[in-house]
């Protein structure tokens, strides 16, 4: 069982997938609603306090926005305790997206820099793409598995 | 009284932390921050139709919410913007954003950057002003003062006070603000007795400036307002351009205010108060460092010129110090006036300016609006003749004054 970070982070799909094949899913306890009420797309769950973005400062210097830090507080230590990830880039909302586009491209950057067997994938655009896509995250999944 | 509904168009409070203290700030004022409610389509679309290709998705959502409210599906009494310092692309959206509400609706709007040290207090004012404009149009609309009335400025730097009766100012008092209420009591005795009326003759109060509350309470003020929305409503009484568009700059001693006016309302507004060296304790220091008093250094700027002093820093610290290197280099006090002048102006131009419509007239008031040099510095920058009114030191009281003056008949 391997500790898989997943990006969108709000994706409850690809959160399901991996956790159906053993592994443990890091990944946001958020999910993305048809309708939105709150002040952002994947607004956290918990009261973010100052202090969030201050430890931030790990990830990313105090020139760079503080919602960036405040993310990043979060991800960041998901990125270091992974073992595995799997990228989604251009997903679409509902699958799973997360707000801030600065963040988004730190947490690609870490993730692929990092040591650790990364799954890139396009979001799909049609049915062919789609099962394509189903397809490499099992293999990627299955991978996983049998090499532990 | 009814909650005053303030739409939330943001990108990065909850994770900056802040939220809670825009939250603490509406509450105060007694307004509720909401998120306009749209779905996922909707945000596809209002961001498409808008135009601007952003990447964040949280600023696309902050788009399709803006385009909602000038649609008119979803209803408020006034937007607040809010995104993160230093992130560029937020900048766009919040300044694009804020003009095509301000265009397009009658929804008084403000834009903020935060970062993760901002405060209820620091939010305060703005979303007073918010609130004000959303309730009191109509006390706002008020364009003739009635009666006798008292208004008092309590400032950071000085507190004024003015004494009106029927339309004319008959009353005034100016003094460095020290003890809030001693200084407020001071000022309001030397209007009153310039005026040759007694307290009890006066029929209406109101109160503006820092120690609004408190000198407000004392006195038993009838109106206790924000300095944006009572400057604004001063500014354009004293220019006499109460109808139409107006741009009214205020450089205070502890922070400026920038203010787009429509008919004697404003529509949009920012208000800077980090740094000193924007504001007119740059110039008080200036003064100092020269010899001279504040009252002097205007004139004095007017004789120099700016470009003759390199200024390294716009920072109150090592901005005075290249001053006191041009001084030992051989400058003139005129240039090195004129730079100061320069300074502030340039800082108010880049900051405060660039986030609201520059629509002449472009009226200048406060304190600072009596150092010519400043006003000439700002006019060179916008490349407009800037008006200053007379009596432009008292525009605080001038217009609470005036607005304190619908609280006669009850308005």
């Amino acid at each position: 069982m391997a500790k898989v970070f997943i990006y969108p982070a709000t994706s409850l799909i690809l959160s399901d997938l991996v956790a159906r094949f053993g592994h443990t899913p890091l990944s946001a306890a958020i999910q993305i609603r048809e309708r939105i009420q709150t002040p952002g797309l994947d607004s956290p769950p918990l009261q973010i306090t100052p202090e969030e973005p201050k430890k931030g400062l790990k990830y990313a210097a105090v020139e760079v926005p503080s919602g960036v830090r405040g993310r990043m507080s979060l991800y960041g230590p998901m990125i270091e305790e992974a073992e595995a990830a799997i990228i989604i880039n251009d997903a679409d909302y509902a699958f799973g997206c997360m707000g801030c586009a600065r963040t988004n491209e730190l947490i690609k950057f870490l993730v692929r820099s990092s040591d650790i067997p990364v799954l890139d994938l396009n979001y799909p655009k049609n049915e062919e793409e789609g099962e394509e896509f189903v397809a490499a995250i099992h293999a990627f999944l299955k991978r996983l598995e049998e090499s532990r | 009284m009814t909650k005053v509904r303030v739409a939330q168009l943001s990108c990065g409070p909850e994770y900056s932390g802040v939220q809670k203290e825009i939250d603490e700030a509406a509450a105060a004022v007694d307004a509720e921050i909401f998120y306009p409610d749209i779905n996922l389509a909707d945000i596809r679309r209002g961001s498409n139709e808008f135009g601007l290709d952003v990447r964040s998705a949280d600023l696309k959502l902050a788009i399709a919410r803006g385009k909602a409210l000038v649609e008119g599906r979803v209803e408020a009494d006034a937007v607040f913007i809010a995104t993160c310092f230093r992130c560029a692309e937020a900048a766009i959206v919040r300044n694009e954003l804020r003009r095509y509400i301000h265009e397009n609706s009658r929804l008084p709007v403000v834009s903020y950057s935060f970062t993760e040290r901002t405060t209820a207090g620091t939010l305060l004012t703005r979303m007073e002003a918010l609130t004000t404009i959303a309730r009191r149009r109509a006390l706002l609309a008020r364009e003739v003062q009635e009666g006798t009335t008292l208004g008092v400025d309590s400032g950071s730097s000085t507190t004024k006070a003015v004494v009106m009766i029927d339309n004319e100012i008959a009353g005034t008092g100016w003094l460095p603000t020290t003890a809030v209420m001693k200084s407020a009591q001071d000022v309001i005795a030397r209007a009153l007795d310039e005026a040759g009326v007694k307290m009890a003759d006066v029929e209406a109060i109101g109160t503006t400036g820092y120690g609004r509350f408190l000198v407000g309470k004392e006195i038993k003020a009838d109106l206790i307002q924000e300095e944006l929305t009572v400057n604004s409503k001063g500014a354009v009484y004293l220019a006499d351009t109460q109808h139409g568009p107006s741009t009214v700059i205020d450089i205070g001693g502890m922070d400026n205010k920038a203010i787009s006016v429509q008919d004697g309302i404003p529509g949009s507004f920012t208000m800077g108060g980090i740094c000193a060296g924007a504001s007119g304790r740059f110039l008080e220091m200036t003064a100092k460092r020269l010899g001279v008093d504040i009252t002097e250094l205007g004139p004095l700027a007017m004789k120099g010129t700016s470009g003759n002093v390199p200024m390294n820093s716009y920072c109150i610290v090592f901005g005075t110090q290249s001053l006191v290197n041009a001084l030992a280099a051989g400058s003139t006090p005129e240039d090195v006036a004129a730079a100061a002048c320069h300074s502030v102006a340039e800082q108010v131009f880049e900051q405060q300016l660039q986030e609201v419509d520059i629509k002449e007239p472009v009226i200048m008031v406060g304190g600072t609006s009596l150092i010519q040099g400043l006003v000439r510095a700002m006019g060179d920058l916008l490349q407009s003749t800037v008006v200053v009114p007379h009596h432009s030191q008292y525009i605080g009281a001038v217009g609470s004054a005036l607005l304190a003056s619908g609280f006669i008949k009850g308005e």
